[in-house]
This record gives structure tokens, sequence and C-alpha cells, in this order.
């Protein structure tokens, strides 16, 4: 028997275009099944992107309330213990601590408040008892109230809603007039239910006209349970607080954003001489807070996505397998006309990844819909990382790919002759 | 001489519990131009007969020769190669891609071979021109009748230009026009001095054949025409 070398016998080869293109036809082959094979994916994606857009949309709006209130708020104490103070520095907030904040850029109001230093013989915790309209006597029961000495600016500063009457202004703290603005707590408890014959109460024998009650406010949520009164009439009657006893605070009011630069720069403009003499409080920074509240929502929702994700690659895997089976006579047939097993598998792959990135794509699509709708919905600003969009037909490519694994190994290791006769 | 088929001492058995020895002590030799029929009851070895032709088995022993090279040397690549370039295949059940044109499926054993794509379009073409289908180029084949199906099997089967046509039950699927119009045409590609085997249950078939080899219960015997 004469034998030629098998040398000159090159390999069965395929180009990747070609590859590309049967891919396709076998796409092409059943539009329906592609479809179904397709939703698997169109889901998992769809959910992916939806959690994460709508986990970031969330995250945003609740960083964004924060940004609104607590991002605006500074507050300036005057420190207690300061045994290093040097000699002749004065603590506490100097003389007009108000005015010199108002200098700072980003500043909306400030108001000074503390609690008078008024003494009951009785009860230390009892910081003003409190009679009802009318001059005292022994017959009406006297409430213990909590007494905030203010300045007119506070009011502004914590953002308090009037439900009836009026603030003291400038004018009743500079004659030190005795008048006072009730809590609606306060009110509440003395049963006042109007302040238009401006009632008298009286603290500790001292007669106070009621001018307004104080219906809410969004910071020093005290007030509402206090009788709040002018600083200087509460110096005149009780004293003044000392300085460096850590009494005094000074509440304020920012533009939103503006927080940190105004709490850095506060003590400064306060007490140029001696800045440290002044505590500051600061929110915490929104960006940090932000950061936080997006990685917990995140991963709540990222762990959600995945498992869609997961259920979306079962389902093109179970698909595919279907198909492959279906398809075996075909399989048989590219065999006997010289196809590889891989050029068998690598046709099942890609048909399985393209299936998946076009499943990506709808996903994409339909998941950057969803987190538009229910902000639409919730009047909340959409936020979608770009990232997910475009990464989301890659991550359906990834799944058709590794879900398509299994069947296209299974395709490549049909036996033709088998094949040809199912 | 070469042949185009040489088998000497060619055996196939299937391993179990119960060993298969489908075939035993194959001598068969076929030479260029040759038109050979292969006859057998069911179940005779007939399949696995044609598997070996075509190299979609291997045998278990002797020697098989295909142009005078020898498979059993060769990797999975190569065979693959080997099967794509000097077979051509028609089957009893056509197997063409239903959603492919014509012209598609006539290119698919190229597509396989390396053949450029121009290459391609032009050898399909030329295929189809002569098993009578010029007009049915982009017909998908879904849309063809039996016959035409078969003729498109065939054109496919010729493009790759093999040494060697190996028919299943080609008329197995069609009536009597179109099976005999098929037979008419594998006379023209012997009259061109194609190479043909054709396995068969049909007598009148198997009588078209310059030798008629009968496959019974795993041998091989032949009686001269």
């Amino acid at each position: 028997m004469k034998r030629i070398s098998a040398k000159g016998i090159k390999s069965s080869r395929m180009s990747l275009v070609d590859i590309l293109g049967e891919s396709v036809s076998g796409m092409m082959t059943r539009p329906g099944r592609a479809a179904l094979t397709s939703l698997g994916t169109v889901i998992g994606v769809t959910v992916f992107v939806a959690t994460l857009g709508l986990a970031s949309t969330a995250a945003g709006q609740i960083s964004s309330r924060f940004d609104a209130m607590a991002a605006t708020e500074v507050t300036v104490t005057d420190q207690t213990s300061l045994p290093d103070l040097p000699l002749g520095v004065i603590p506490g907030f100097g003389d007009d601590p108000e005015l010199a904040a108002s200098k700072i850029n980003g500043l909306s109001a400030s108001g000074i408040y503390f609690t008078p230093d008024i003494t009951t013989s009785e009860d230390n915790s009892v910081q003003g008892s409190l009679w009802p309209p009318g001059p005292p006597n022994a017959e009406k029961n006297s409430v213990s109230v909590d007494v905030m000495a203010v300045t007119p600016g506070f009011f502004t500063a914590v953002h308090a809603e009037l439900q009836q009457g009026r603030e003291f202004d400038i004018f009743h703290q500079t004659r030190e007039e005795p008048v006072a603005v009730l809590g609606r707590a306060t009110a509440q408890r003395l049963g006042l239910g109007t302040v238009e014959q401006q009632p008298t109460v009286f603290i500790e024998n001292q007669p106070f006209s009621v001018i307004g009650i104080v219906d809410d406010v969004e910071r020093v949520p005290m007030a509402l349970t206090s009788v709040l009164i002018p600083d200087t009439t509460a110096n005149r009657i009780w004293g003044a607080p000392g300085p460096g006893e850590g009494q005094v605070s000074l509440v304020v009011d920012t533009e939103i954003g503006a927080a940190q630069q105004v709490g850095a720069e506060i003590a400064t403009a306060i007490r140029p001489d001696y800045p440290g003499v002044l505590q500051v409080q600061m929110p915490p920074d929104p960006r940090t807070l932000r950061d936080g509240i997006n990685n917990d929502m995140t991963g709540l929702f990222m762990a959600l996505a995945v498992v869609c994700l997961f259920v979306g690659a079962v389902g093109i895997a179970n698909t595919t397998l279907v198909s492959v089976i279906e398809r075996v006579p075909e399989i048989g047939l590219r065999r006997a006309l010289g196809a590889r097993k891989f050029h068998i598998a690598a046709q099942f792959l890609i048909e399985s990844a393209g299936l998946g990135f076009i499943g990506g794509m709808v996903g994409a699509t339909l998941g950057a819909s969803t987190v538009i709708g229910v902000s639409l919905a919730q009047t909340w600003g959409p936020l979608l990382d770009p990232r997910t969009i475009i990464s989301a037909p890659l991550v359906g490519a990834g799944i058709g790919l590794l879900a398509g694994a299994y069947p296209s190994w299974r395709a490549a290791r049909t036996e033709p002759a088998q094949a040809l006769r199912s | 001489m070469t042949y185009i088929i040489n088998m000497q001492g060619v055996g196939r058995t299937f391993p179990g519990s119960v060993p298969v020895h489908a075939l035993k002590d194959v001598n068969f030799m076929v030479s260029s131009g040759e038109y050979v029929t292969v006859v057998g009851p069911s179940g005779s070895g007939k399949s696995t007969f044609l598997n070996l032709i075509g190299l979609l088995d291997t045998p278990s022993v002797g020697t098989y020769l295909i142009d005078g090279i020898d498979p059993s040397t060769m990797g999975e690549k190569q065979r693959s190669a080997l099967r794509g370039t000097r077979i051509g295949f028609v089957f009893q059940s056509f197997h063409l891609i239903g959603h492919q044109s014509a012209i598609a499926n006539t290119q698919l054993g190229m597509v396989y071979n390396g053949v450029p794509r121009k290459q391609r379009i032009t050898r399909a073409r030329d295929s189809l021109a002569r098993v009578g289908l010029s007009h049915r180029e982009e017909a998908v084949a879904q849309t063809l009748s039996g016959g035409e199906r078969q003729r498109v099997a065939i054109a496919r089967a010729l493009a790759g230009r093999p040494s060697l046509l190996l028919c299943d039950e080609p008329t197995g699927n069609l009536d009597s026009n179109n099976a005999n119009s098929i037979l008419a045409l594998l006379d023209e590609l012997h009259a061109d001095d194609i190479t043909l085997i054709v396995v068969t249950h049909d007598s009148e078939v198997a009588a078209r054949g310059q030798r008629i080899v009968t496959v019974k219960d795993g041998h091989l015997s032949e009686k001269s025409q």
C-alpha cells in the first residue's frame, strides 16, 4: 500500500469573520427562541441597572435632605476648661458675636442662647417656675419649664415658625423689655390659647408679657418646651452668665454647603485675638455622609442585582442547552463538512454571548427607564452612574459567555456520526 | 496505482459488556471515477462502514487510506480538514440549514476549509449551475421542494471539490420523479469522472452502480456487474 505523508494536510481552519457570521446566522434561526433566551439576561440586567440606579437616586435624595438641614448648622459654645489660657485673655464670646459672625460669607443668620441662672431653693433642676396668666397666687399651680434667654437672631437661625403673635426684636432687646415668646408645648401646658391680650406670665415672680407662640423650630428643639425671653432682660434680672462657663451658645444657620467653611472661620471671626476660647461644632462632612449612605444602599441592592443576574444566567444556560440538543443534526452536519470541535464550541459561545449582549442592552434601557419613571413619580432627581449603563451589555455578554460554556462544550463533544442519525 | 479508498483488514468493534463486532475484516478498494453502490439490510453494519469511509469514525483494527493518506496518524484538526476537503456528503434527509439561502448552504463546507469568500461564492454558483439550480440561488432552503433540497445538498458536496461523493440513501425521502431526477444527476456526475459511493436499500438504485457491494453481518461481499 502506497502511503502519502499526512504532513501536507493543513488543519481545518475558519476565519473569525466566518465564525461571527455563522453565530449571527445561528441566532437568527429561531428569533422567538433567541428572544426567550435573552429574556433571562434582560430581566437580570434590568434589575441590576434599576437597583443600582434607585440605590444611588435614593441615597442622593437622602443626603440632599441632610445637606439641606444638618449641613447648614454650626453651633459655637464658649469653652469651659481652659487651664492654659494666657494671662489677660478673657474667655467667652466678646461684645457682639452676632455682628462679628455676620461678616462671614455663607452665613445666613445667627443667634445667642443661654439658660439664665435662676436659682430656686426647692429643686436645682428647675430652671424656672412659671405661673399661668394673671398675678401669682398660691392657688394656681406653677409649671416647671426651661427658660431660654435668646437674641432676636435666634428665631431666624432656628427657622422658628410662629403659631401666633410675634417674636421680640432689637427694640425689645435694647430696652430690656420683659416680654416672652412661648414654645408650643409650654403654651399647651399653661392652657394658653391666644396672645391677643398679651397675657402676663411670671418667672420667679418676674412678670413677662407673652407676645407670641412658636409653633415649630428646625433646630434647638428645646425652644418648643421653653419660655424664650430677650437675653438683655435676663441679664438685667438674673445677671449675665460668666464667660468661660460653657453656658452661652451661638446657633448659626448657613447657606447650603457652607457649613464646613463657616465652621472653620467663625471662631476666628468672633474672637480673632484668641479663637481657642470657643468650641465649634460642625455637622459631619456631607460628602462622607453621602458616601456612607451610598455604600450601604449600593451594597444591599448590589446583592439583589447579583441574585437576579445569577437567575438570568441559569435561564440562558438552560435555554442554550435545549437549543444545543435541538440542533444536534446541524452540529453533525457542520462536523461532517469539516468543522472542528473548536469551531462548534466557538460558534455556540459567541451566540450565547451575543444574546447576552443584546439582553444587556435591552436590560440597560429598561433599567434606566425604571429609574427615571420612579424618580419622576417621586419627584426625585434620577442619579445613574453612566458606567452602569455602559457596562450592562458587557455584563450581559459575560453572563452569556459563562452560561454558554457548558452547552458549547456539550455541542463540541457531539459525535458527528451519531448527530447525523438523530 | 493510488486508490481513492483502500481498506485492508478493517474491523470495527463497539466496546461494552457484550462487545459488538459491527464490521469484520473488510478489504475494499475504490479507484478514481468509480460508481459503487452499497446495499445491505438494516443492522448489517452498513452505517458503520459508511462512517469509516467518511472519517466520521475510526477502525478498531486494519488500515484505511484515503487518497493514500492514513488518517489514523492525524489529530482532530487534520482529520476534520481531510474530511472537509476529500469527502462530499449527501444525506437522506438533506441536512440543509432551513433559514439560509441555497447559495449560503452551498458555501457551508468551504467556510470550514478556509476558502476565501469571493472564491466560495464563485464555486457555490458553479455547483448550483451544475445541479440545475442557478435560478434558485437566493431561495431559502425551507421553501425548496424535496428534489431541489437534495440538489442543493449535492451542490454543497461538489463545491468542496472532493475526491469522493458519499451518498447515504440520497433518494430515500423523495418521490419517484424527484428520485429519478437525482439518480440521473448522479449518473451525470459519474460521467464527469466523479467517484461515487451510494448507500441504498433500493435495488433499482443499487443497479445503477458499476460495482455493487453487499454488507451482511459485518462482512463485505461484492459481485461484479
